[in-house]
């Protein structure tokens, strides 16, 4: 165990000497697949709720493509499915990107969390009490400083405990990365594995990690509920 | 692209049964995971609302840490440290060398993963029944299994049903990550059909496809049964 940790917390916590590892680049896959997704959940689930159903459709379509099947597939088809492609191989941009096993998880991870995302913040829209639009709109806000000003505010404070769940999914659904070779924790613990076979040693130290990150999220969201939903407080 | 079709679904022709064992092999797994992880999700559920503060304690400490450590880190956990653990066991005692096959393997442990999340619902739903009715089937005689069976359990159910669809939709999707370990599920066979048949994307897309049909099929069977047993709001959770 000590042989272990002496030997492997240099790629378990940043890097093997040549490419950023371990918690890093969970960390990174994390919060960039997040912001990512949220960038792509914002106007979708604007879209999600419109009373057009030719703007709502296309929406409902997606997530409902992405939350239907699993992430894992997803990512095959990001990494290696569309890369078999020779019209994508040819042109020399899709190559570049597809080529870096990085870059297709990024938009796996990013496209799903959207998905989720989107559905999320919908919900949240659509419980705007009714009242406070009404009185927005008396007082003259309309159309796009509606959105602005109040309804996205008040949805994404809404939405922050169904998205601090999403926010913990997706930090474990990271874990697919390896499978993409992209080496977060769970590569370094399988490496780490195949080359001393202290199998409980090597994926026990990647759960314990996961475990503290997991418990840092919910203490972050829980201030954060704190501070943006106090209003909601019924004891206040 | 349709001369691709064309010759993709002259190709389906040939993996057809393979694929069909994929679907088979899932779906399989799924079920049997469910039926494991109701079990444990009962049995933890009873400890977690247990008076003895030992069951409470440890039921707490199982949903804790199953929730906050990724799936397939455990899986992978489960998977070779089990092996690693009945290899030695073997080894010592002087047995012949026995391998977990991988279907066991990915019961056990999907079972055990999802079971931490059945334990939350149940324990809420069990919370939600109104403490009059298990007095009231006392009073009228029953016996505490009787009581727990028709009374309590019937009801619990009712208010369980939302949870546990959500639960049985996110375990589905999971199994998918079997074929990490190594099984031979609908994912594995969409790749080894796609790789030696040199269409993998298309294979890839008809899997994702098969996964879309069985969640929108276990979504109607949900509805219907929440319309039917149904009747009580549950915050839905995943």
């Amino acid at each position: 165990m000590i042989e272990l940790i002496l030997e492997y917390w240099r790629p378990f916590l940043y890097s093997d000497g040549q490419q950023i590892t371990g918690l890093a680049m969970t960390l990174w896959l994390t919060s960039a697949s997040l912001c990512l997704g949220l960038l792509v959940a914002l106007p979708l689930s604007i879209a999600r709720v419109s009373t057009r159903s030719w703007v709502r459709w296309p929406v409902q379509g997606f997530t409902y493509l992405f939350r239907g099947t699993p992430l894992y597939v997803q990512l095959l088809v990001c990494y290696t499915g569309i890369y078999s492609l020779a019209a994508v191989r040819e042109q020399p941009l899709l190559d570049a990107f597809f080529r870096d096993a990085l870059n297709c998880t990024l938009l796996a991870f990013a496209l799903n969390t959207g998905a989720y995302t989107t559905e999320i913040l919908a919900g949240a829209i659509r419980s705007m009490p009714r009242g406070e639009v009404e009185a927005a709109r008396a007082l003259g806000f309309d159309g796009w400083k509606l959105y602005t000003y109040l309804i996205m505010p008040s949805a994404l404070r809404r939405s922050l405990p169904y998205y601090s769940n999403e926010v913990i999914f997706m930090l474990h659904s990271t874990t697919l990365a390896f499978t993409a070779t992209v080496p977060d924790v769970l590569k370094v613990a399988r490496d780490a594995n195949a080359a001393t076979f202290l199998t409980f040693e090597s994926f026990g130290i990647a759960a314990a990690m996961y475990l503290c990150i997991t418990f840092a999220l919910v203490g972050l969201f829980h201030l954060a509920e704190k501070r943006w939903l106090r209003f909601l407080d019924p004891s206040r | 692209m349709l001369e691709n079709v064309a010759r993709f679904v002259a190709t389906l022709e040939g993996f057809a049964p393979l694929l069909l064992q994929g679907v088979w092999v899932t779906l399989k797994l799924a079920l049997l995971s469910l039926l494991l992880g109701l079990i444990f999700g009962l049995l933890g559920a009873g400890a977690k609302l247990s008076r003895v503060r030992a069951w409470r304690v440890s039921a707490q400490v199982y949903t804790t840490l199953i929730r906050g450590v990724p799936d397939l880190v455990l899986m992978l956990l489960i998977f070779y440290g089990v092996q690693t653990a009945v290899s030695r066991l073997t080894a010592v005692m002087g047995w012949a060398y026995l391998e977990i096959d991988p279907l066991t393997a990915g019961v056990l442990t999907l079972g055990f993963i999802y079971g931490a999340y059945f334990t939350e619902t149940f324990r809420g739903a069990l919370l939600a029944v109104p403490r009059g009715q298990a007095q009231a089937a006392k009073a009228l005689g029953m016996k505490p299994s009787q009581s727990f069976i028709y009374i309590t359990f019937a009801q619990m159910m009712r208010f369980a049903l939302p949870g546990l669809g959500n639960n049985w939709m996110v375990l589905l999707k999971a199994t998918a990550l079997v074929s990490i370990i190594g099984l031979a599920d609908l994912v594995k066979v969409a790749q080894v059909a796609g790789k030696s048949s040199q269409q993998l994307l298309s294979f890839l897309l008809l899997a994702g496809l098969i996964y879309l049909l069985l969640s929108s099929a276990s979504n109607a069977v949900l509805r219907w049964l929440e319309r039917r047993y149904g009747g009580a709001k549950q915050e839905a959770q995943r």
